[in-house]
């Protein structure tokens, strides 16, 4: 058992490019669920959106990169406006709905054969990193001990979390101001933030495309770190795990989407890293007969759920959470 | 402006008790206003007019419609047909945020604080006009500090005026159902309302907490407010009604001063007469007692 490599796995994913989409994709989740209680169950429809929307600029239309990050930007703010006029007039369920069967149709619109000309089908589109590559300023990877990661890595993470500390940055203003505050009174109750005189409706939809755009953010990140969009990467569990990720790290708090990314990728690399070596080689920790190696792969997502479960019952606001806030609800 | 109560009240003691009187001087008129689930006529009022600067009670059985017109008038509901206006304006397909802010504020029957708010953000939540509730300004503090300063210390001055201040920075949550409907009534002041609409704002209030808060709803009035209220408690709505509306199965039934709504025939039919969980008097209960126990002893007899 080579623990060297299990630790290298684990701390270089939670600092990692991937902890950054995530984190990216829990921040705006965080701004829908945590702050204003929308149930955005399509955020991966949304971080589709800004890759494709990205790509597409680029390898279709031969647009610069600038353009293309403000075509992916634009493209997942029109997406949130046109879920949100029919749906945020509704009761909450018909927003997750919504949502997550928007977020399957545009993952198989994506993909199919008959938008390939535009989309390239479930190979998806690359060949747009060459600018993005270019500003790459480092000249090599670097192993710091307990972690390593490659030259590309490190240019996708310098850019990654100054982008994840500036929209962390402003969450944290919007939240503390009035605006904020409407927004978390909507998550308590709509019809009393309407006998005040306040737009629901506008906050709602403020909210919503606020969060669709940083999502749309995340996967344009996604995107460039990868140098590829693959309509298959944006399935309905990359939703999921970033909510997983926003509830570790505590919903509506400003940096639990964050922490909770990295504790999210921490433990996912590492007990992927731990069984894999468990299971692998003449003689395994964990014989076959228990577990075979394929079988491996998939424990730790048994584990993560379980993990969360446990995280539910017995620490439900996450590690930043308020537990005040959490346990009035309890009544 | 405070209007002068004891005119107003002698102007109003001159009417005819029938519903859907003219009164002198309306800040709400309704027309025509019905709503029907299902097959239920919820709400039918031919004619509806609230006075201006009194305090209005909606009483009636349950199921009379009282929360229902309420909804109507406040926008949280969408009438079959009808019209009404507040200060002359109309109201129909005007949604209930831009009725509040018209100056037209209501409470509700199970009151909304927002529990995982503290006490005073509740408070602030109710003033309107905020720059910072804007989109971009919000995000620079400079923008919007002086106003929020401004809304802190008026919210403090109600939150003195309602008792709560020792409660200001705890969670709404942790408040009492007394505590809740003072909570609620401060921070609709906040919106600065003409007319406020209460709910039952004695629903589910120790008697210790009633009287202070029947001395709240007075003030409302006394500092130039109309009021409007639905309430269940008989005492309370002698006590501090200026004019009193009758409903029952979606009607206005009659209408008049406290003293000759409780005097009414069609009231007591109404409402007053089939009160079925009113207290029973000790001659009551015997005589309830005594034949109970003449029915046992029958039943044992034929057994």
């Amino acid at each position: 058992m080579d623990f060297g490599s299990i630790i290298d796995a684990a701390f270089s994913n939670a600092f990692g490019p991937q902890a950054i989409v995530f984190a990216l994709a829990a921040i705006g989740l965080n701004i829908h669920f945590g702050y204003t209680g929308l149930l955005n169950f399509g955020q991966a429809g949304f971080m589709a959106v800004g890759a494709f929307g990205l790509a597409v600029a680029m390898v279709r239309l031969d647009l610069p990169l600038p353009v293309g990050i403000l075509v992916g930007l634009v493209a997942s703010a029109v997406l949130a406006l046109i879920l949100g006029v029919p749906t945020l007039r509704l009761r909450a369920d018909y927003l997750a709905i919504v949502t997550i069967a928007a977020a399957e149709i545009l993952r198989l619109v994506f993909g199919a054969v008959e938008t390939k000309a535009v989309f390239g089908g479930s190979n998806g589109l690359n060949g747009f990193t060459e600018t993005w590559n270019s500003l790459n300023p480092y000249s090599k990877g670097i192993d710091v001990g307990f972690a390593s990661w490659s030259r590309n890595d490190l240019w996708a993470m310098t850019v990654g979390w100054v982008v994840v500390a500036l929209c962390c940055l402003l969450t944290w203003a919007l939240m503390r101001s009035p605006w904020g505050r409407v927004l978390r009174s909507i998550r308590e109750d709509e019809d009393a933030v309407r006998s005040l005189g306040k737009n629901v409706f506008l906050y709602k939809m403020q909210a919503l495309m606020l969060g669709g755009v940083i999502g749309g953010l995340g996967g344009i990140f996604f995107a460039l770190k990868q140098a590829s969009v693959v309509p298959s990467d944006y399935s309905t569990n990359l939703t999921f795990f970033a909510y997983t990720a926003l509830l570790i790290g505590g919903a509506a708090r400003v940096l639990g989407p964050v922490v909770g990314s990295m504790i999210f990728w921490f433990l996912i690399s590492g007990l992927g890293a731990f069984f894999s070596q468990a299971t692998s080689g003449i003689d395994p920790l964990i014989p076959a007969s228990v577990m075979t190696d394929t079988q491996a792969s998939l424990i730790r997502y048994i584990l993560m759920g379980l993990g969360l479960m446990l995280l539910m019952i017995y620490r439900p606001q996450g590690i930043f959470g308020d537990r005040k806030e959490i346990a009035l609800d309890a009544r | 402006m405070p209007v002068d109560i004891t005119s107003a009240r002698e102007a109003l003691a001159a009417l005819p008790n029938d519903p859907g009187v003219r009164k002198p001087d309306p800040i709400v008129v309704g027309d025509d206003i019905t709503r029907t689930f299902g097959g239920l006529k919820a709400v039918d009022v031919q004619h509806i007019e609230i006075q201006r600067g009194v305090i209005t009670a909606l009483i009636g059985p349950n199921g009379a419609g009282k929360t229902t017109l309420f909804n109507l008038l406040t926008g949280f509901d969408v009438p079959d047909s009808g019209s009404w206006a507040f200060n002359d304006q109309s109201l129909a397909k005007v949604p209930a945020y831009k009725v509040a802010r018209l100056g037209m504020v209501r409470t509700f029957q199970l009151t909304k604080v927002l529990s995982k708010l503290t006490v005073i953000e509740n408070m602030r939540l109710g003033a309107t006009g905020q720059r910072g509730e804007k989109f971009f300004p919000s995000i620079f503090k400079a923008f919007w500090r002086a106003q929020e300063d401004e809304i802190t210390s008026r919210a403090d001055d109600l939150l003195a005026r309602f008792k709560l201040d020792k409660k200001r920075g705890d969670f709404a949550g942790s408040l009492s159902g007394g505590q809740r409907k003072l909570l609620e009534m401060a921070r609709a002041l906040m919106v600065d309302p003409e007319l406020i609409m209460l709910d039952e704002p004695m629903a589910g209030v120790n008697p210790a907490l009633k009287q202070s808060l029947l001395g709240h709803v007075k003030s409302l009035r006394d500092e130039g407010r109309t009021v409007l209220f639905v309430e269940h408690d008989m005492d309370m709505v002698r006590d501090i009604s200026d004019w009193v509306i009758v409903m029952a199965q979606g009607q206005i039934v009659a209408e008049g001063t406290p003293e000759a709504v409780m005097a009414d025939q069609r009231v007591i039919d109404a409402y007053l007469g089939a009160h079925h969980d009113a207290d029973l008097s000790e001659m009551d209960e015997e005589a309830l007692a005594a034949q109970v126990e003449a029915e046992i002893n029958a039943e044992e007899n034929e057994a």
